[in-house]
This record gives C-alpha cells, structure tokens and sequence, in this order.
C-alpha cells in the first residue's frame, strides 16, 4: 500500500492541463456532491457540463448534520437538500442505487454496479466517509449500529423497539465514542426511551473541540439529563445475552447489561477507489489533492470527507463545502483555491449548549486563556489570545453559547475589548456586537459569507429581512446560528427589522397603540388615514381591533368595529377545520358546580355538540354551527355561564390546585387567588393570548411557571412569575417578586398585562416581550421591576387607571349580543335563509360523539404564506 | 371559466361581460342587509355564494368555498387590501383572494368562480348560470 502514498509533489501536473468541459462524473449524493453540482448549476450558465451523479444510496442528498432531527419527528422529506428541479434540468441526472465499482482512467471510464459504463471528461470523487468501528470482540453481533445514514437510525429504532417487547427493567444502550456523533446517538437513544451510556478513551467528552475545563462541566450537563459517562476506558468485549440483550466488558473491568450498541468512535475517508486505481493517498488515508482538489490525475478530483487536503481530512461540512465552491469555479476555468475552513462548531446537545472557535485547544505557542466558570448555572466560557494580547485566536463555551455568533468572527483579529467582558455572563459587559466586526469577518461560517457580501447585499438589493439575506446570500441557511447576527445587521444598515405591521401601516403595534391613545383615535378609519394607506388586511384590521378594545372604546361588534375583528372574534366563537365552531364558557378558576357541569351537559346533548376538557380546567363544547350560537348561549348564560374569551387574544384562563382548603400540603388559598384574578382580567383584549396560574404551595400543581402570569403561594404570601409559555416554544416563567401580600400581587399583575398591552408586537407573547426587554446588555427582569414596581417611567397611575377601567366597565360579550337584534343578525348562516344549516357539514359518530366528516379538497398541497403559525393558533 | 366576469360595476341592466351563456338573476337580500368590509353566505339552489360589500360600496360576489380546506367560510373572512386588489382572507389558514377575479393572492395556481352580482333598487341580485 506505501506505492500509493506519494508525496505531494506527485500532485505536480506538467502534461496535461485541467478539463474545462463535457462529461462530469461525480460519485456519491452526499452534501458535498450535491453542493458541488448546485454550483455548477448557478454558474454553468454557458452549459459547459454534462453533470451525471452516481450515488450508492437509496436516497438522494440529504442533511447528514441535521440526522438526529429524525428522532424528534422530521422526515426524510423535510431532511432532503436537494433543491426542487435540480434532476429535472437539462444536463443534470442523477442515478440512486448505482455504486461506481471500478475506475478507468485510460479509457476515462467508470463501471458501477449495474453494470454500466460511463464516459467522463472530469471525474470527481464526493464518497464521503465511513463510521470507524475499532476492533473489539464481538462488534459484528446483532444489535450493533453505526450512526451515519438514515437507514442505520431505522435500524436503531427497530432494535429499540424489540428491545421493548423484552421484560426486563429500565432498557439501556451504549455509545462508543464520546465525540459530537457520540453525544448525538446517546441523545437519540434517550429519545427512543433507553438510557444511555457513553464510553470514552479520552480523558473528557468532545475531547477534539473542548477543553478541560468546558468537558468538566459539559460532562456535568450530561448526566443531569440522564447519561452515564465512562471516561479514559474502552469497550473490551461484546457479548450476547440469553435474554436478547448484550454485555459490554470495559478495559476497566467494568460490565454494561444493555439493549445495542452504537459506533460512533470517528470515521474513515472512503477513498478505496482511487486506492483500487492507484491515484496517491494522504498519510493517514484520503484521496490526495492540491489546494484546487486535483488528484494526481488531472482528470479526476476530490472533494469533501474522502479527501485529503493539506495534509487534512477534515470531517465537517463547512471545509467540504468550501472545496466544492473551489471544484466547481476549477471546473469553470477559474483559480479558486482551498485555504483551509473554519472549523468551528456550535450545536445544541440534548439542550446543551456547546461551541468551540478556532485555536480552542489553546494549541498556538504562548496562547494565553481567559476563563470563565460559572459551576452553579454550570456555564464554562474561553477565550484563547495570542502571547501579546492582542488577537483572538479563538474559544469554548459550553453551557451557554449564546456569545458565539459575535466572539468567532473575531479569530485572527484584534481583540476588540477586555476578554472578561467578552465572555462574561449577559449582563456584566457589553459583549461582541455586529458592529465590531472587520468588514471582512466570516459571519455565516457555513456558506463563507462575509460582513460586507451581507451589507452590500442589503444596500444593493434592498433587503428589509432575514429571509432576504438567505435567498440572497445563502447566510443563515445552515445551522442558523449566525441569524441574530443577521438582524443585527439589518439594524445597523439602518432597515427598521420587521417593524412594519402590514403593507398599510408602517409602524409597529406599540407604535400604533400610542398614536390610538395620545391622539384620541376612536376608528380604525380615523387611525389609517391619519398613519397607513389602503383598506388594511386580516394583519392590521384585528391588531387595531384590540388597541381600540383596549382603549374603551365600547363593545367590539358595534358600528365599524365590528368589521375589523378577526373572523372568530367577529362571532364570540372558535372556528374548527370543517366551519363550524367550538364554545367555551368561563369557568373561574377550574371552580364548577355540580349544577353547572350539568347544565352545561344539557346543553351539548340538546344541542348535539362534542365535549372536552381543556388543558386551562374548563369544558370546550364543539361542533356548533353558526346559526345555533345564539341558542346556545342563551342556555349558557341563563345557567350563569358568560364567555370564555377562547376565541380572542384575551385573557383564557386562571388555572389553579385545590390549594389550602382541601390540599393537606397548601399553604394559601389558591382557588380564590385564581377567581379573584380570573373575574379582574376577563375580557381584557391584548397582543396575545394569556394564561395564567395559581399554586397553592411549591408544588405547583397548577404548572403557574409555563404560564404568561404564574402565582406560587409561600408560607408568607406570593411569588409572582412571568413570561412563561408552554406550547410552540416552551419556556419557563421568570420570578418577579417574593413573598408579597394579595394587594401588591394584583397590582403589580394589573400594571405587567397594562404594560405587555401598550408595548408588545402584534403576536407576541409574554414570553418573546419579556426576553425582548432584554437588549444592549439591559436586564430586562431589572427593567420591568424598576417600571412595575418603582415606576421608574412614571406611568404607574395610568396603567392603575386603565385597568380600573377596564374592571369597572367589563360586560359579558354573550349577553351584550343576546340583547341585540341588530348583533344578532350577523348570526345568518345564509342571508336568504337564516336558519338553514350548511348542508355540506356533516358529522359521523365516534367514541359516543360526533366527529367531522372530512370534506374533499380540490387543491393538492395548500401553499403556506408566512405567519401561518400565528394563523394555526387562531384555530385551536 | 366562462363563468368569470367583471363583478365591480352594478348597473340595472347586466353589466358589460355578463356572461353569454343561460343563467339567472337571484335577489339574496337587501343591499342595507350587507355590513360594510364583510362578507355574507348566500344560498342560490344548492349553491352557496360569498357576497361582498367594501367600504366604497361596491360589491363582489365569489364562491363561498375555501378551495384549500373546501369547507364553505369565505363570507366570513376579514375584507381588505392588498394593493389595488380589494381582498378578502380565508377564516381557517388565511389565504388571500383577489374579490375582482377570485384568484388567490398567496398560491398562483388557486381561483375561486365569481358570480356577477348587482344592486338593483336597493335589492341585491347574484347571477348564477342554469342546468
């Protein structure tokens, strides 16, 4: 085999010069291939290439890094890279299942494994890597997996599976390898509900990206979630189990009963073809190439994992990438050489944050280290200087990454600022901004897009959004971490970042708010011609609705009003997949009595209408058509029911525990706190939804902190918490005050949701405004402290006033229209016939209650527009 | 298609691009029946029509089926603007239709049928074709 290892200079080609066009062939469909022959097909334009990939794989081209996404529920589909159309130009095939078995490079022939044979011009090798699997007895036995394509995660979920059927205790699987795939696979493994153990010969986890210090505190973060490390050991021996399950003996002795294993102990370059037709080979394995990715054929190239570059493989998709730009402007008669690719990494592991820069390990002579460690939030931070302190040479973080986007664009690069602050947690420095950044930097490591290309692209083409930068410059398109860098600069090109509401309105919700309140403007007609254009939209009409809510200004389907509520508020009801709608009424607090739950009973079965609990303790009742509302409100509200605001950005619930009346552990009486709180804030129209809860002691059955407002009683009064959320983007709600009396509770609960109303986006929870407070190195729970409590705008006493207001003159939506023929009317289901129900919505019976029957839909795929998000959650 | 016409003018007599083929005018209901900048279902045979009344007046009669969910709701989606195009939003996903032509704004390949529609003596009349 050393015949094949020549030196570089065998690289030197003297004869022949590089093959400008004709047939391409390029072997595999990786996400380098692919790479390579999406930039063929953007700058090709003169057709130079005939592009034929041959790919042994079942599938085409897919995101390998995104891979473990597959577990948490994307498809195949969604992983897919290859871009629409991209097979179907002319000039472009690609053949799947077909490996190229042999190379001829007189004839300029490959033969693949359905015995076919192809003429190339320029043949490329993009055949990526294989997992290495070491030596160890045993590694062949059933139930062991590697980790690299889709096909082995299906393998791995299957043997999860039967693993299940087997009566043992808790199910375990092990990892070999505690690198990035390691950690990856043992996440994977919890997910599909075994516990995972993870074997290293280092001396720490990640050992080729983190230090010492950041594999101390990465390992504490992962067996906080479950996963048992081995360090500084290796697998002796698999064995099988008479049960079905296996035994791994560790080189320290010790034994691992477990379900399968996976090898995930690093990969090898496949570069067994170009061994097989004698083309030179790096070292330590790899296709040897020049800084061009020219083999010692001048015909033939390499690129991605297979590779072997400066006397590199490297294993990331960044530099693979990187290569197949160069490879594809060789292939166009250009110069573009390889010099080398970022290597950083940022990933979230099983929520962990991880990210290692540049000379991470400190590896440069004389490289000084600023740590900072911080063991009780467990964050550990780096920053690696050159001797002099004057460049940044690179860093880790662990635990806490969110420095990252700003502090790698900085390696090679004067250190802007003191190191500490750098790294410092938020809110103690200033931290690395877009605006120090070199024109120069690298912001989107993943596609090489510099500050400037971002800049000039926002200057020339007029971008006003992220979704600009990505179709224009690919920034932001791969691991996504480089997207608040991305809005930063936006703001700093002076492009006021998604603040517009709609095409009438130029200003933000908060904007349009204050001109609504100052200027006394009681019509949505007044407001867009004094500050918009056109008619407004289903963006601008309902924001508006619920500023002029907001403000008083009377029942929200009098006179032109009405017009501008969105499609279920205009009907106090939920809209539901086949038109009709859901009815919700208030149940305070999760309180009920017997009386009313029957009632409420009567009305669905004389009424026909499906029943469930809710998640916020009270009964949806669904399948009400639009012509039976008023009916069915007129029963609600004579048995004392009003509306349950389901269908508003409004307040929904006070979900709360029995609490100390009848709970032997409650400390306070949370059932009234809920009652109390959900009487005062009933029907208040605000950006969003709110929900809020009450606990009765620290238990917190009633889960007050994944609420927008969370109550948690104290053996001395309340905590009150804020800015929680389950749903969409689960989040934890934020300890505003300790132990304060009922009044200060309520009045600082009154001002928080007084001034969430006056300030958020149009959308925006609690949870994204109470973060958003957060900006230029601002505390943001400080912040609405000093508003809230210390009234440090001096806007208390009018917060107090509206919402006294708003107390005082709250009527039930029901009842108001129930008293109004002229409302009532609205109620038609046909203009020409009242009362006629819809005949084209049918139910059937299912469980006892009746379902929809689903209808025919005409049009294949609905294309989404953006803000279908927002659009879903009106519909639940 | 030949069902398509220009719905914007409501003149006693059928407006210019009524459509040749045999059909009929409806009364529906009274034009002070219409709220402004909303929609109402109205039931012509077993047909089921959204009808239209914008700020300015005018009216637009579409389909009241949603094409993309093929429930019948369009009358009860928010009427607006977008550019020049007078539109109204689909309740369920929000898809927006141009009221002039019936076509969907957000997905090229959608059109909803328009019905001509007219204000006759304060009487709103649809015309559906017959058979």
């Amino acid at each position: 085999m050393s015949a094949h290892r020549l030196p570089e200079r065998a690289l030197e080609h003297t004869s022949m010069s590089e093959p400008t066009g004709g047939r391409l062939v390029v072997v595999g469909n990786g996400m380098v291939g692919q790479r390579l022959v999406e930039a063929l097909r953007e700058h090709d334009t003169d057709r130079r290439w005939q592009v034929t990939v041959l790919s042994e794989e079942p599938r085409r081209a897919y995101d390998r890094v995104a891979l473990s996404s597959y577990f948490d529920g994307a498809t195949a589909t969604e992983l897919d890279l290859v871009e629409p159309g991209c097979y179907e130009t002319p000039g472009y095939a690609l053949h799947l299942d077909e490996a190229v078995t042999g190379i001829d490079r007189a004839a300029r022939t490959v033969t693949t494994s359905r015995h076919r044979v192809f003429g190339y011009d320029a043949l490329v090798l993009a055949t990526g890597s294989a997992p290495f699997v070491p030596p160890v007895p045993g590694r062949d036995l059933p139930g062991c997996f590697v980790y690299r394509t889709l096909e082995d995660l299906d393998a791995i979920r299957a043997a999860a599976k039967q693993a299940a059927t087997r009566t043992r205790g808790r199910r375990a699987g092990l990892v070999i390898g505690g690198g990035l795939l390691g950690l990856e696979a043992a996440r994977a493994l919890r997910l599909l509900g075994l516990s995972p153990h993870v074997v290293e010969l280092g001396p720490r986890l990640m050992p080729l990206q983190v230090d010492e210090g950041g594999g101390a505190v990465l390992r504490a973060l992962i067996e906080d979630l479950g996963v048992t490390v081995h360090l500084s050991t290796s697998v002796a021996a698999l064995s099988r189990e008479h049960d079905g399950g296996m035994l791994a003996t560790l080189a320290d002795g010790a034994e691992l009963d477990v379900d399968l294993v996976v090898f995930s102990a690093g990969v090898r370059p496949r570069d067994q073809l170009a061994r097989d037709t004698d083309l030179a080979i790096g070292q330590r394995g790899g296709v040897l190439v020049d800084d061009g990715c020219v083999t010692s054929d001048s015909a033939i190239f390499a690129v991605g994992e297979c590779a072997c570059v400066g006397g590199r493989v490297h294993g990331l998709v960044a530099p693979g990438y990187a290569m197949a730009e160069v490879l594809a402007d060789r292939l166009l008669g250009g110069t573009a050489s390889f010099t080398g690719a970022d290597t950083s990494t940022k990933l979230k592991l099983m929520g962990v944050d991880v990210a290692s820069f540049g000379d991470a390990l400190a590896a440069t002579p004389g490289a000084l280290e600023v740590t900072v460690t911080n063991p009780v939030r467990r964050s550990y931070a780096k920053l690696v200087v050159s001797d002099d302190a004057t460049t940044v040479l690179g860093g880790v973080l662990v635990g806490d990454a969110s420095k990252y986007a700003g502090l790698r664009p900085l390696v090679g690069r004067a250190l802007p600022g003191d190191p500490v602050a750098m790294i410092a947690p938020v809110g103690d420095g200033a931290g690395a901004g877009a605006g120090a950044l070199p024109a120069d930097a690298q912001v989107c490591s993943c596609h090489a897009v510099t500050k400037d290309t971002i800049t000039a692209a926002i200057a020339d083409r007029d971008l006003s959004d992220v979704a600009g930068i990505k179709a224009c410059t690919r920034a932001g398109t791969g691991c996504g971490s480089c997207v608040p860098l991305l809005r930063t600069l936006l703001a700093e090109s002076g492009v006021a970042v998604g603040t517009a509401l709609c095409e009438h309105f130029d200003h933000t919700r908060a904007e349009l708010f204050a001109f609504a309140r100052v200027e006394g403007i009681a019509t949505f007609t007044d407001l867009i011609q004094r500050h918009g254009r056109g008619r407004g939209c289903d963006l601008c009409k309902p924001v508006v609705a619920s500023i002029l809510a907001s403000l008083d200004h009377g029942h929200i389907l009098d006179g032109e009003q009405a017009a501008l509520q969105d499609s279920n508020d205009h009907v106090l009801a939920n809209i539901q997949r086949n038109g009709t709608y859901s009815v919700v009424p208030r149940v305070p607090g999760g309180e009920i009595t017997p009386a009313k739950l029957i009632a409420i009973g009567e009305v669905a079965r004389d009424f026909g209408l499906y029943t469930k609990i809710t998640g916020g303790q009270r009964i949806d009742l669904l399948g009400a058509r639009i012509e039976q509302l008023p009916a069915i409100w007129r029963r609600l509200v004579e048995a004392g029911f009003e509306s349950g605001h389901a269908y508003g950005k409004a307040l929904r619930t006070v979900k709360s525990c029995v609490g100390s009346t009848w709970c032997r552990y409650g400390v306070q009486d949370s059932v009234s706190l809920a009652i109390e709180l959900e009487l005062r804030y009933r029907g208040i129209r605000s950006p969003h939804k709110i929900k809020a809860g009450v606990s009765g002691c620290a238990r917190e059955c009633a889960e007050a902190q994944s609420k927008d407002i969370g109550v948690i009683a104290t053996e001395h009064g309340w905590n009150l918490y804020v800015g929680g959320n389950g749903g969409f983007r689960p989040r934890h709600a934020d300890l505003l005050l300790t132990d304060v009396d009922t009044a200060t509770l309520v009045r600082t609960i009154d001002r928080f949701i007084m001034f969430y109303i006056r300030t958020a986006d149009r959308l925006q929870r609690t949870a994204g405004w109470v973060e958003s407070l957060s900006a230029g190195g601002v505390d943001g729970l400080a912040y609405l402290r000093s508003v809230l409590v210390d009234d440090a705008l001096g806007i208390a006493a009018e917060l107090d006033a509206a919402m006294a207001r708003h107390v005082e003159r709250y009527q039930d939506e029901w009842a108001a229209v129930l008293a109004d023929p002229q409302r009532l009317r609205r109620f038609a289901s046909f203009v020409n016939a009242p009362d006629l129900p819809d005949p084209s919505v049918a139910f059937v019976t299912e469980r006892g209650q009746p379902r929809p029957v689903p209808l025919p839909v005409p049009v294949p795929a609905p294309v989404r527009r953006a803000g279908t998000v927002a659009a879903l959650e009106v519909i639940r | 298609m030949t069902r398509r016409a220009d719905m914007a003018a409501s003149p006693a007599t059928p407006p210019p691009g009524t459509p040749a083929t045999a059909g009929v005018w409806t009364a529906v209901c009274r034009y002070t029946d219409l709220v402004p900048e909303r929609g109402a279902a109205a039931l012509i045979g077993d047909m089921q029509v959204a009808i239209f009344r914008t700020f300015d007046g005018r009216l637009y009669a579409l389909d009241n089926r949603d094409p993309f969910t093929g429930v019948h709701v369009l009358a009860r989606g928010i009427v607006g603007s977008r550019g020049e195009a007078p539109t109204v939003a689909s309740p369920l996903h929000k898809q927006v239709f141009d009221l002039r032509t019936g076509a969907c704004l957000d997905d090229p390949r959608v059109t909803v049928i328009i019905y001509p529609v007219r204000d006759r003596d304060g009487t709103v009349e649809v015309w559906t074709p017959s058979g």
